[in-house]
């Protein structure tokens, strides 16, 4: 009797087991034929055959050792005084663009600050204030940086300037969100006593919504920071200014051993100021679970 | 002291503002550090508008050309290009699509090799995780530049670029999804003689594939933004036509490109989100990677910010 039983509630488990199994393996075959079409769809759209990347990708190779500077132990200072005979221009141009990212952050969070409370849905006087500034945000920030450099070097001349304002524009459109984003995640109770007692727009946003989320405000800040200084890196490469430029020159030109000499440089300053921007935010989230 | 707010008279509050000096104004000190970074923070900037030679004169020039382009950019049309535009586009999603790809699946060997639970000698994981960072470090932009230079014009180099950085990025993020697995699966596969092969195959990487594909969609996204502007040196795609039409000063063509990008951008956001979500049930962990919408905090942090 029992084991009559059990029996076919395993031939039921079996059925259901088999049954399962069918889904799954014909879910597994439609997704891998749509996925086969857009791989072909985009091989042909992109010229992308086996040959192509068969020829390519010796050269490849190739043109990465000639970017390996000559550095014999016998005479190593020697070797890295010539590898480095750009050092404090390049330096000077590194500079530039710390101060293209510090300065584009700073703007970036300013502009963000202002636009973020009439684009947060629980702030905004109005739902089309919050759309259209919402929107207004997310455009910004879609646009690449480098294309408002393009469209900044026409109007304002070559140089950092023109770096500066592409990424202060594009920073204020993701700071913009995020603070926006930050806003919509705080305790309502707070706004409440605040309102309570009288306090009008700004009185709310000062005493009940900053306190809340400046903590927020400045590791999305110290975030941007990090960003802005690899995009400051390249706007050189349309001629907004910093190291950028000399890199843009030093590739197009075939200077194969300033290549690995600026993009060296390149990447010790970022992981530099990585390492800062992390320093500061655990202090600040440090303090902040103190309380 | 216990006190009702009707109680409260002014010799009390001056009692009280004695003795909390802190919960009713900022104290002398406070306010001289608060007004030194402001005017730190001020000169600083004052510097910078200096050093990048910024003149009234040629922000006013600046504002008055800029404010020309902006109107030329509307209203935004095609003119009998739409489709050449079109295409460039689809080129650029194609080039995301492939880069995407091909470093996924570089990525995962070497994920594994990344994963200190995997391969638990530090001095041979040590020289591969640092490459990892020198991929990731240098910009798609900067090595689209250097395939153009080395494979010449076109999609491939954009292709390749992508490919190259995101193999850093993926790598990271496959080693650290790998390391923080369940141990118990694993050593259950031990356990019944698996080897080391089938350790991975049956223990690791049905914990750690879901993670996976959830950070390629993710990736897919981000790198459809920057595949839009590989094409400013030649990488292929939608951004050579872009740097021409600025070039050339045809601004309604570049608000045409413009919204084209901010469209497609944001129908593939869309896309990404819903597989995500929907197929793979991953799709609410954000990559803890540095890309244009995802900050990158530790775990530690992360409950904190959200």
């Amino acid at each position: 009797m029992q084991a009559e039983a059990s029996s076919a509630q395993v031939k039921r488990f079996e059925e259901e087991f088999a049954r399962l199994r069918k889904q799954q393996r014909l879910q597994l075959i439609g997704f891998a034929i749509v996925f086969l079409v857009v791989f072909k769809f985009a091989a042909d759209i992109s010229n992308f055959t086996p040959q192509r990347l068969a020829a390519g990708l010796p050269r490849i190779g190739e043109y990465l050792s000639f970017t390996l500077p000559e550095i014999r132990l016998t005479s190593l200072f020697g070797d890295v005084a010539y590898w480095y005979y750009g050092f404090f221009r390049w330096l000077g141009l590194l500079f530039d663009t710390i101060l293209i990212a510090l300065m584009a952050t700073i703007f970036g969070a300013i502009g963000g600050f202002i636009l973020c409370f009439a684009a947060s849905r629980n702030l905004a006087p109005h739902f089309w204030v919050y759309f259209v500034f919402r929107r207004l945000a997310e455009i910004a920030r879609t646009v690449p940086e480098i294309v408002y450099a393009l469209i900044f070097v026409v109007s304002f001349g070559i140089g950092p300037f023109a770096g500066f304002l592409a990424l202060s524009v594009h920073a204020t459109g993701a700071l913009g969100k995020l603070f926006a984003e930050a806003n919509e995640n705080l305790d309502e109770r707070q706004l409440e006593g605040v309102r309570a007692t009288g306090g009008n727009w700004f009185e709310v946003i000062r005493f009940a919504v900053l306190p809340q989320v400046l903590p927020n405000f400045i590791t999305y800040t110290l975030w941007r920071l990090e960003l802005s200084i690899r995009s400051a890196a390249i706007v050189g490469f349309v001629g907004a200014g910093g190291i950028g430029q000399e890199l843009y020159h030093a590739i197009s030109f075939n200077y194969y051993e300033d290549v690995s000499a600026i993009v060296l440089m390149i990447i010790l300053t970022i992981t530099m100021i990585d390492l800062i921007c992390e320093k500061i935010r655990h202090r600040i989230i440090g303090k902040e679970s103190l309380h | 002291m216990s006190l009702s707010a009707a109680a409260i008279d002014t010799g009390q509050l001056s009692v009280l503002r004695e003795r909390h000096p802190r919960a009713f104004s900022l104290t002398p000190r406070e306010r001289a550090i608060r007004l030194a970074l402001l005017l730190g923070l001020l000169a600083f900037v004052l510097f910078c508008l200096y050093r990048f030679d910024v003149t009234p004169a040629r922000i006013m020039n600046g504002m008055d050309r800029f404010g020309k382009i902006a109107g030329a950019l509307f209203p935004p049309t095609a003119r009998d290009v739409f489709w050449d535009l079109f295409k460039a586009m689809m080129e650029s999603v194609a080039m995301a699509f492939l880069g995407t790809l091909i470093a996924a699946i570089i990525a995962v060997p070497l994920g594994f090799l990344g994963a200190q639970n995997v391969l638990p000698i530090r001095l041979l994981r040590f020289p591969i995780r640092r490459s990892f960072d020198f991929l990731r470090g240098t910009d798609a932009l900067v090595w689209a530049l250097v395939y153009v230079r080395a494979v010449g014009l076109g999609p491939l180099a954009g292709v390749l670029a992508i490919a190259t950085t995101d193999i850093g990025i993926f790598a990271k993020l496959f080693a650290e999804a790998i390391e923080n697995v369940e141990r118990k699966q694993v050593e259950g596969v031990r356990a019944a003689g698996g080897s080391a092969v089938k350790t991975m195959r049956f223990g690791i990487l049905p914990q750690v594939l879901p993670i996976m594909l959830s950070n390629v969609l993710y990736m897919f996204e981000s790198n459809t933004r920057s595949a839009t502007i590989l094409g400013i040196v030649g990488a292929g795609g939608i951004g050579f036509a872009l740097s021409d039409r600025i070039r050339a000063h045809l601004w309604d063509e570049v608000g045409f490109i413009i919204i084209m990008i901010i469209v497609v951008v944001a129908l593939i956001d869309f896309l990404s989100h819903m597989l995500r979500t929907k197929v793979i049930k991953a799709g609410t962990n954000r990559p803890l990677v540095l890309t244009e919408d995802a900050p990158t905090f530790s775990d530690a942090d992360r409950g904190k910010s959200r």
